[in-house]
């Protein structure tokens, strides 16, 4: 073992820049948009972090990554050291690195933060994560506890279900993962584009889980296929991490016109099914000339910008409260605009009009203004009366957010559900009304981020183990 | 019969003829010239290469689950039921063992394959099988139609939707038309199960696309057969007969369920309003996940936005907004009919290198 090396300090006040393809190139490309930090870079930005004893980035994190160790690793050059020290408590950090809303977590809580810019630390967890993808290391095979006989079941291949199916089978578990669609890892699929979260990177997280050992179950309708109160008799635990997967319409004249999408049809037309790639792939999508987006949180901008890659005239986003309400991370509203996305902000659709044929031909605007502040403590956004204009376009696609879809807990009586049709948990165990059944994520928070989802599916997968080796329910202690 | 099979194939025609192709493996195998069959080796060969690129390599630790022999979906039988009417008996246990009569599937044939709903004709729990009848009109349902018996559907996923309601309300009327008439099938089997008197009248263009016709006459307590065309049956369309059927003193119709094009249910619904009759229509519209998930199938019911997916495919068809339904099925058409050619310009082009290696 070498001597420890005495730390290296850098005093700079800014973080270290990330390289980035162009916004001329990547709207011509899926590919990824930032290119990720070199080695050099990497040493130089872990070397910003001052080592604070009190760890205040770790209490940013919903999944307790132990920031401050892993970037004293890298500035000390130990990559490996490094992974294993992210990979001890975050199953998926190459994913985390790109899609969590670090500016509200760790990176918030970043002393450096007060006086200039905080230590990157997503960048930094994106830049270790790709380092081991790119290392090709043989997997390290993580310290699997003895088999204990139990069988789970994880309902849903999203955030939530592959943290919990990571840390079961790690915990000597026997993990079988229901996935409803053909391929596996839910919105991670489905819902975030190719140049935000490169396809290749969550299969090998997903190959790796497969690796240690947990069974994935595609073209499997939890609710439907089989229902919970069966997989209950197969199973000694479940944990349900179905998601948010109703979509929200605008409860506007002309919805139906052909044209408007739901960002989930839109996005799973473009990312699952292939759509860009018309006709080597079957699936069409028909965004047209003009397109339109309403709604301004990340899965807004992902449907603006992948749009935008479509070879377009021009995309406009729509948002009927100012940029400071605008709840996408910082970095997508950036890349949006960069990339050349129009926003009408204090703008609210309300109705879309059509051609004969039924097609979208536009959509009648109205001028807003901001009021009070409303419960969610933003100023509510109030309409300026005669202010309505029509926005020609050729497509709307609305992206509001979700409630969470119906499919299974309707036909579970049992289960206890809110009037928002969330399921009702112990919010510390994470158990559902039903003993052994634990749920987590969208489908108990309504649309949230992935990284809450995963800190959902570590809580539920705790309760899970405890219920399996004592046989009885977690306390809320635990 | 095809007397030169190749020119079956040939570029220059307007359009392949595919069924009688089909027809002719089904029927006559040895008097194939052997061309045609390296050409069905060659295609099969394809299909299963684009399949097993897409099995990658999470899904080989994959257990299988009991009942299902494969990690695609077996298909144990195929029968060619009329020009571009394929019947094929699926190997999906799980599927079969919980289906209802007027839910559906959907399935995808190869990796880069789009996803579609087919509503499920018939199920056979105890044979792990579940029966789908396809019609071929496009990219999808043409490579579907190209697989053989022992190949595999690589995704097949369901039940989906709500069962149709059926309880013993006395005389039920079941409306179908073409391929309509295998759901037509399924629902006689549990409208016959519990206990309604039960006529069924189903159309097609003409006689040679008539479907099911026996096992539906075997189930029904009448049956009317109507062709567009007069060659079989009634000359008419189903909408007369059943307007006849309504007439009857002495018969008091219940119900209505029908399913078939949607320009026909739109009329049978106008059929049955002055009459004041309680009708279903099954809907068919574009889907993508199936589960509610995307809003894809957004249909106007009563003035209300529904999925058909989770709160269909039936609705009371006196609701439904039939012309909306229509101009959105047809918003692909375009791109649809681009890759369907493409698909059937690939097959040209694949007989053309098996006709240069002969």
């Amino acid at each position: 073992m070498a001597e420890k090396k005495k730390r290296v300090f850098n005093r700079q006040k800014t973080k270290t820049a990330m390289p980035e393809q162009k916004p001329e190139d990547r709207i011509r490309n899926f590919l990824e948009v930032p290119l990720g930090y070199t080695d050099e870079m990497a040493i130089s930005e872990a070397q910003r972090c001052l080592g604070c004893k009190t760890r205040p980035c770790v209490t940013g994190c919903p999944v307790d990554v132990k920031i401050p160790e892993m970037l004293e690793l890298i500035a000390d050059g130990d990559l490996p050291g490094a992974y294993s020290k992210v990979k001890e408590t975050n199953f998926l950090p190459a994913i985390c690195g790109r899609v969590c809303p670090q500016e509200d977590q760790c990176e918030k809580h970043c002393i450096l933060g007060k006086k200039g810019e905080s230590v990157g630390i997503g960048r930094l967890e994106r830049y270790i994560a790709d380092w081991d993808l790119n290392a090709a290391t043989e997997e390290v095979s993580s310290t699997s506890a003895p088999s204990t006989g139990k069988k789970v079941a994880i309902v849903g291949s999203g955030p939530a279900g592959l943290t919990a199916a990571s840390d079961l089978v790690q915990m000597g578990h026997e993990v079988h993962v229901f996935e409803a669609l053909h391929k596996p890892g839910g919105v991670l699929f489905y819902g975030i584009p190719e140049f935000r979260l490169p396809k290749k990177i969550l299969v090998r997280e997903i190959e790796g889980l497969a690796k240690v050992g947990v069974k994935f179950h595609m073209n499997y309708v939890v609710g439907a296929t089989e229902t919970l109160t069966e997989l209950r008799d197969r199973f000694d635990s479940i944990f349900i991490g179905v998601g948010a997967g109703l979509p929200w319409f605008l409860g506007i004249p002309g919805e139906n016109l052909n044209g408007v999408y739901s960002s989930n049809e839109y996005l799973t037309r473009l990312n699952l099914m292939g759509a860009f790639n018309f006709p080597e792939y079957d699936t069409p999508v028909k965004p047209g000339q003009r397109i339109v987006v309403v709604g301004a949180g990340n899965t807004a901008m992902d449907s603006a910008r992948i749009s935008q890659r479509l070879n377009p005239e021009q995309v406009t986003l729509v948002y009927r409260r100012s940029r400071a309400e605008m709840p996408a991370r910082v970095e997508e509203i950036h890349h949006a605009e960069e990339e050349g996305i129009q926003f009408k902000l204090l703008h609210t659709p309300i109705e879309i009009v059509g051609n004969d044929k039924g097609n979208v031909t536009g959509v009648v605007l109205q001028k807003m203004e901001l009021g009070e502040p409303d419960a969610s403590g933003r100023r509510r956004p109030l309409p300026v009366e005669g202010s309505e204009f029509t926005l020609e376009c050729d497509s709307v696609v609305v992206a509001l957010g979700c409630s969470p879809n119906p499919l299974m807990t309707k036909v579970e009586p049992d289960l206890e559900v809110s009037r928002r049709e969330t399921i009702v948990v112990n919010e510390v165990t994470m158990e559902t009304s039903i003993p052994g059944v634990f749920a987590g994520g969208d489908i108990v928070t309504g649309g949230a981020t992935v990284i809450l989802a995963m800190g959902a599916g570590r809580l539920a997968a705790k309760g899970m183990h405890h219920f399996m080796m004592t046989g009885s329910s977690p306390e809320a202690e635990v | 019969m095809i007397e030169n099979p190749r020119q079956a194939f040939s570029c220059s025609l307007p359009r392949i003829d595919l069924d009688e192709d089909l027809v002719a493996t089904q029927n006559t195998r040895k008097v194939h010239p052997p061309l045609f069959i390296r050409f069905q080796l060659r295609y099969t060969a394809l299909v299963k290469d684009t399949i097993r690129h897409a099995q990658i390599s999470i899904y080989e630790p994959i257990q299988l689950l009991p009942g299902r022999s494969s990690l695609g979906f077996k298909i144990l039988k195929k029968q060619v039921l009329a020009p571009n009417t394929v019947l094929f008996d699926v190997e999906a246990p799980q599927i079969a063992a919980k289906a209802k009569a007027g839910q559906f599937i959907i399935l995808r044939v190869c990796d880069n394959g789009e996803r579609i709903p087919l509503t499920i004709a018939q199920t056979r729990p105890a044979d792990n099988v579940v029966t789908i009848v396809v019609q071929e009109l496009g990219k999808t349902t043409f490579d579907l139609c190209r697989l053989n018996e022992g190949e595999e559907i690589l995704d097949f996923v369901g039940p989906l939707g709500k069962p149709t309601e059926i309880s013993n309300v006395g005389t039920v009327v079941c409306v179908g038309g073409g391929v309509g008439n295998a759901v037509v099938w399924a629902m006689v089997q549990g409208f016959k199960a519990a206990g309604n008197k039960l006529i069924s009248i189903i159309g097609a263009r003409e006689k040679e696309l008539l479907i099911l016709e026996d096992e539906i006459g075997a189930i029904s307590d009448e049956l009317i057969v109507t062709t567009d065309d007069g060659s079989y049956g009634r000359k008419g369309l189903v909408t007369e007969a059943l307007k006849e059927v309504l007439d009857r003193e002495d018969e008091k119709v219940s119900e209505v369920v029908t399913i078939g094009p949607v320009i026909m249910m739109k009329f049978v619904a106008k059929t049955t309003e002055p009459y004041g009759v309680p009708t279903q229509a099954s809907l068919n519209p574009i889907m993508v996940d199936g589960t509610g998930m995307c809003g894809a199938c957004r249909v106007t019911v009563g003035g209300k936005i529904k999925f058909a997916c989770v709160d269909g495919p039936e609705f009371d068809a006196h609701k439904v907004d039939f012309d909306e339904l229509m101009s959105r099925l047809v918003f692909y058409k375009d791109m649809e009919t681009e890759s369907y050619e493409r698909a059937r310009n690939e097959k040209c082009r694949l007989m053309q290198q098996a006709e240069e290696v002969e």
